[in-house]
């Protein structure tokens, strides 16, 4: 194909994702397209699988039998949006094994959130709370995405997601309105989870330089600050609420912009996550690649029993 | 060995009267663990009463780049449709 | 209070508490995707019966206890579960395999209590068994793959099937609670499918290409809790909260 012609296709491209047409996988698409597609959504879909950790990590321990099936299938649903995004992924081009091992020799990234160690009961309740919640504003806008697969992934993950936030608010209201223990350890996972669901928006716009093209393509709606502040100012009346305090001494009402101002996020602590040097990316990864390896012979042993199976059918029919 | 579980795509029949629609894909070994694995993955919230799986393989898809000759002839034939035909007022339902 | 009664739906529970505990500790770890979302289903529905247990025994007891604090707040002597469900995760095959195992007798176990005179655990039952259908298919489909998969997977089922065929005659005793029950028709005697037990499950394991050990000692203990020595560290977890933090509310 001459440049001219790839332009012209590029052209076409561009303006049918303007006039809200959606992409399908056998269409022609821009590489750049693919690739960043590609990128985004298998990082979206290891932040899945990645993220059953630090919830699964109490499952064994849930203090009733009512949290432990509810955490259960809030945290196999995770495995199950996991499976739609990687499936979605796969339709363009990629087999899920390659995604795997991208994610294994850390060449794909996925949500810093997960790096963090959930230490006490209180933090099911401000995962759900806070991390699904901004996990919710930034994905109700992607079942608009231009690429077909990803809008229908996501209109599933996002209606099942709502249940995830309602029983981590659930749970850690019952803590708020518990004993003072209670109480002190629904305000301690406030105050270490706070922070890093802020982080979960991305960088400041400034430091965003793909914003522009991923608008274009309907992979985002809004700016990484603009959800921040959206979430922000969704969640501070839930904690007044239930009678928390934000671990923000500069958070203030700002009546002129109808919302709230808060205080310096520590960049370098987000950067220092990013780059592998968080609290728990290495313990993350080990257990990913293990349940993997030691997956192994399981996967294997499926595959040859199959081929058995056809075997012998068409030793049948000779 | 190393060899990858295949691709199934999973359809799936939300209620009797309603036809089985593509609810999206999965990987299994062999095609009862397909219809297992889309039970357990697919209808957790009792989505379905019915569910096909089928090897993504075998499916055979029509290239977009063939859409022009495959689907644009069929815009011209407007006799088709009933709003081709114009019927006196008096006559409210046909 | 009737306590044979309650000891004995404790007899019951107990074994779909442990098992679904063991099953819990693998959701994020399991061999594929898929095969992660199945075992959790099936420890979701365990939990669920453990839960219509439970909740029914506390009406029993009516002393203030929950289903709960039945569940979580018992020492290690008073779980009577059988000794085959609380066996670790060795791999997938001894998962697989202790899920089979067990799988074959709660569905056998379950078409007779639908029986039962006592017609709450009868109801639970009815639900139930549709749930135990399913688990017992899953489990089989497995072994056969594993068992008449690779050379590898093959001395790893074989391997597991060696080492917990020895908790299987255990399914079968039948405690005084048990015997009382079953006078009443209420309980299930388990004798009368024994037979047909070891039948079934041979089949399955000879179709899977493996071979039946043939013991001589079977373990037993479970049941009047005495437990090997993998139960405490699993209660430890389970229980840590409510011991941890008594008479809260979560």
């Amino acid at each position: 194909m001459s440049e001219a012609q790839i332009k012209s296709l590029e052209e076409e491209f561009e303006a049918r994702i303007a006039r809200n047409e959606k992409i399908e996988p056998k269409d022609w698409m821009p590489e750049k397209y693919r690739k960043t597609h590609i990128r985004q959504m298998s990082q979206h879909a290891h932040s899945e699988i990645v993220g059953m950790l630090p919830e699964g990590n109490w499952i064994t321990r849930a203090p009733s039998l009512r949290r432990k099936v509810a955490l259960l299938a809030k945290v196999q649903d995770e495995a199950g949006h996991g499976l739609y995004l990687y499936s979605a992924t796969e339709t363009l081009g990629v087999s899920r094994d390659e995604l795997f091992e991208q994610l294994h020799t850390g060449k794909a990234k996925y949500s810093s959130i997960f790096n963090y160690p959930t230490v006490t009961w209180a933090d099911m309740g401000a995962i759900g709370w806070l991390v699904d919640g901004a996990a919710i504003i930034n994905q109700v806008p992607l079942c608009g995405a231009s690429y077909g697969p990803y809008a229908r992934a996501m209109v599933r993950v996002c209606k099942e997601e709502s249940f995830h936030q309602r029983q981590g608010y659930e749970l850690i209201l019952t803590l708020a309105k518990g004993t003072p223990e209670q109480k002190e350890m629904a305000q301690d996972a406030l105050n270490r989870f706070w922070w890093p669901a802020l982080m979960m928006f991305g960088p400041r716009d400034d430091d965003s330089p793909n914003t522009e093209q991923s608008m274009k393509w309907k992979l985002k709606r809004k700016t990484n600050d603009e959800l921040r502040q959206q979430f922000i100012d969704q969640t501070v009346p839930q904690a007044e609420l239930i009678g928390l305090t934000i671990p923000d001494p500069d958070l203030k009402w700002n009546e002129d912009k109808g919302g709230y101002d808060s205080g310096k996020i520590n960049w370098d602590e987000f950067w220092q996550v990013v780059k592998g040097h968080g609290p728990c990316n290495k313990k993350r990864m080990n257990t990913r690649v293990a349940a993997w390896e030691n997956g192994q012979w399981v996967r294997d042993a499926a595959i040859a029993h199959r081929e058995k199976q056809e075997q012998r059918k068409m030793n049948k029919t000779a | 060995m190393k060899k990858e579980w295949p691709l199934w795509e999973v359809f799936v029949r939300s209620k009797n009267g309603l036809e089985h629609r593509h609810f999206g894909s999965l990987h299994a070994a062999d095609a009862d663990m397909a219809l297992v694995n889309a039970r357990d993955v697919y209808t957790r919230r009792s989505e379905g009463v019915s569910i096909w799986v089928v090897e993504s393989k075998h499916i055979k898809a029509s290239n977009p780049e063939h859409n022009g000759e495959l689907f644009e002839p069929a815009q011209d034939k407007v006799y088709r449709h009933p709003t081709f035909y114009d019927l006196p007022d008096e006559i409210k339902h046909m | 209070m009737n306590n044979n009664l309650y000891n004995y739906i404790l007899g019951i529970a107990d074994n779909s508490l442990i098992l679904g505990q063991r099953l819990g500790e693998l959701c994020g770890h399991g061999p594929s995707l898929e095969t992660d979302i199945a075992c959790t289903n099936i420890s979701l529905d365990l939990f669920g019966q453990v839960r219509s247990y439970f909740q029914y025994a506390a009406q029993i007891a009516n002393d203030g206890r929950s289903e709960d604090t039945i569940a979580m707040l018992r020492t290690e002597r008073q779980y009577v579960n059988v000794l085959l469900v609380e066996q670790p995760n060795v791999d997938f095959a001894y998962t697989i395999t202790r899920q089979f195992l067990f799988d074959v007798y709660h569905y056998k176990f379950l078409v007779q209590l639908q029986k039962s005179n006592d017609a709450t655990l009868a109801a639970i039952a009815k639900k139930s068994i549709k749930e135990v259908s399913y688990h017992l298919r899953f489990s089989s489909d497995w072994i056969k793959r594993l068992g008449d998969g690779t050379e590898d997977s093959h001395n790893r089922i074989q391997n597991a099937v060696n080492d917990l065929w020895a908790y299987t005659d255990e399914l079968f005793h039948q405690t005084p609670a048990d015997k009382t029950m079953i006078a009443e028709g209420i309980g299930v005697d388990t004798l009368k499918f024994k037979d047909n037990y070891f039948k079934e499950a041979t089949e399955v394991l000879i179709e899977a290409t493996l071979v039946v050990p043939d013991l001589e000692y079977f373990q037993k203990g479970g049941k009047e809790g005495v437990h090997t020595e993998h139960l405490g560290y699993l209660l430890a977890e389970m229980q840590y909260m409510q011991r941890t933090y008594p008479n809260m509310k979560w």
